[in-house]
């Protein structure tokens, strides 16, 4: 039985993620029957991710990069094991947590407290850890007031700092925070940036997936660029972002601009 | 496709993993987690490791369930009072309505076993109305958290069941108004209602996976319950059913198990061993059909949502 302590936290070995989806606005019965009568085709293939293989060794954070589209968000559901691989094969050590992390904001009409419980419930925790948990998520989203009330009355930083605290208050093995850093006001961003250059500096595994380029280079050990499905680069942050930042032909203007 | 075998989420316990220095909290978990994925057609993940999931993360089935009532206004003087009155109301209705049909022939017995087969036939129909909403109107959870889908259903048939009880208690007053028996033999509802869950589970499961890929089977549902209603023996005794229909008796799952339901709570005796045997062996062919089709598709909803 192998150890959990050893091999690398993530291997993704030759991974490809093929997305089915129902050309339909949403798939009826009736559809589905109508266009079997007609002989359509009723699926359209998307392929997100294409042959990806990459390591990611215990403790090291890695920024991960790429336009709209690229997958990115893809390939951090298929490592926290929601997305099944078409091809491929993924192995983790160590319970994952991602951003938006315990699907917080599910139900809109529930309270923000009701979403965080059953968002935590769902992701395997124990009601006392949940407990204190909570108080912790509670003080650091300064949300205090709001828990009670719908998150559908949240404006759209509320609940993107909800999600945030959520996300880096759990404590997991692996960490994923799918553009969770660009939330929130100026204050909230310093703080968030405050929280994860300490969550950084822990023994954490940490996918960090995020446009704001100055935080990956500031932030992490390693980063990969998806380019259209394809791992295009794995290399240091820096290599990696003056690569993207020429392919996109932008210059280092565009990317302080967005930066935390 | 490299492999036929199923997704393999396998969890290796290997001993504590190193202690982190700035948890404060003690992990309750000190088990170190070990997930290999891998591409599978339409099949099922390690049964062992899906249920020993399914029950550590039972609270979350509570909790919603929890949830979902207080949403419905369940803990409010109001919200109890129409849980009470809506099926009450029903069954007068009904009640006179089969009276009329059968130009007033009908005694308080037969309001007796109407309210009975209502409250069970409410307690699955509604379990099964729930489920079917239940994943597909949790589709943020579904996209962001790796859990056992199938605690959503099994969730909706626990609120049903929490709505189910309060109706006892407008049964009870009317069992004892009628003159009927009051005995040992009432135990056997118990069982009975344990039959109409694991009914209700599995057709709930199979209704919440057919709505995520037909959308409008949430139109055909109210459909299908009231047509379950009709043949199934509330509005009439199983007994009077004549022999041409007879089939549709046995091949309704809630023929057998309300047949059963009225011998013990209206003539008084134990099930008779047919139409128990036949309640059991409709209720473990849905909870298997339900369950085997749920957890054979669940992997595949978060691409379907
Ligand atoms: N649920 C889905 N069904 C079908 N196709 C999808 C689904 N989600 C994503 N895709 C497709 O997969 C590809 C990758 O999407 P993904 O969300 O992984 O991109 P991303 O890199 O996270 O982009 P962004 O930077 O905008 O967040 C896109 O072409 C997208 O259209
Ligand atoms: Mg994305």
């Amino acid at each position: 039985m192998p150890s959990a302590s050893e091999g690398p936290s993530i291997a993704v070995d030759r991974l490809s993620v093929t997305y089915r989806t129902s050309i339909e606005r949403s798939p009826t019965l009736s559809g589905t029957l109508l266009r079997l009568g007609r002989r359509q085709r009723t699926v359209r293939t998307t392929q997100a991710l294409k042959d990806v293989s990459f390591e990611v060794p215990k403790g090291t954070v890695l920024g991960v990069i790429g336009a709209n589209g690229a997958g990115k968000s893809t390939l951090m559901r298929t490592v926290a094991g929601i997305l099944p691989p078409t091809e491929g094969r993924i192995e983790v050590r160590g319970r994952v947590s991602t951003l938006l992390a315990l699907g917080v904001g599910f139900n809109r009409e529930l309270s923000g407290r009701e979403n965080v419980v059953l968002g935590g419930l769902a992701a395997g925790l124990s009601r006392r850890r949940l407990q204190d948990k909570y108080e912790e998520i509670v003080a650091f989203s300064e949300l205090e007031e709001f828990m009670d009330m719908p998150m559908r009355t949240y404006s759209s930083g509320m609940y993107g700092r909800l999600a945030f605290s959520v996300a880096v208050n759990m404590e997991p093995d692996i960490l994923i925070i799918d553009e969770a850093l660009s939330v929130g006001d100026a204050r909230f961003r310093r703080k968030s940036f405050e929280k994860m250059r300490e969550l950084c500096g822990q023994d954490r595994t940490i996918l960090l997936v995020s446009h704001a380029l100055g935080s990956i280079r500031d932030l992490c050990d390693e980063a990969i660029w998806i380019h259209r499905g394809e791992l295009r680069m794995a290399d240091e942050p820096d290599a990696v972002i003056d690569a993207y930042t020429t392919f996109l032909d932008v210059g280092e203007d565009a990317v302080t601009l967005e930066d935390v | 496709m490299s492999t036929d075998t199923p997704n393999s989420v396998q969890e290796t316990e290997t001993g504590p993993p190193g202690a982190r220095p700035t948890s404060v909290l003690q992990r309750d978990d000190e088990l170190s987690e070990h997930h290999v994925y891998e591409p599978h057609r339409v099949g099922l993940p390690p049964i062992g490791t899906y249920v020993k999931r399914l029950w550590e993360r039972r609270e979350f089935a509570f909790e919603l369930s929890r949830t979902k009532l207080r949403a419905q206004h369940f803990n409010t003087v109001f919200g109890q009072l129409w849980l009470i009155i809506n099926p009450l109301l029903l069954a007068l209705v009904y009640f006179v309505l089969v009276d009329i049909l059968r130009d007033g022939s009908r005694g308080p017995q037969f309001l007796a076993h109407l309210t009975a087969g209502l409250f069970a036939y409410y307690f699955v129909s509604d379990s099964v109305r729930q489920a079917s909403r239940s994943v597909v109107s949790a589709g943020r959870l579904i996209l962001n958290t790796p859990f056992p889908r199938v605690l959503l259903p099994l969730s909706a048939v626990l609120t049903a069941f929490k709505r189910f009880l309060p109706t006892i208690a407008i049964y009870v007053p009317i069992h004892a108004l009628s003159g009927l028996p009051v005995g040992w033999h009432l135990l056997w509802t118990l069982p009975l209602v344990a039959l109409f869950a694991l009914v209700a589970a599995g057709v709930g499961m199979l209704a919440a996976a057919a709505q995520v890929y037909f959308r409008d089977l949430a139109s055909f549902l109210p459909y299908v319950l009231r047509v379950w209603l009709y043949i199934s023996p509330v509005l009439y005794f199983a007994q009077e059913v004549p022999e041409r229909y007879r089939a549709i008796l046995a091949l309704n799952p809630l023929g057998a198990p309300l047949t059963a339901w009225s011998q013990v709570l209206n003539s008084g005796h134990a099930p008779s061993a047919d139409v128990l045997g036949l309640s059991l062996a409709w209720a473990v062919v849905l909870l298997v059909a339900g369950a085997l089709f749920f957890v054979s598709r669940e992997r595949e909803f978060a691409v379907r949502l």
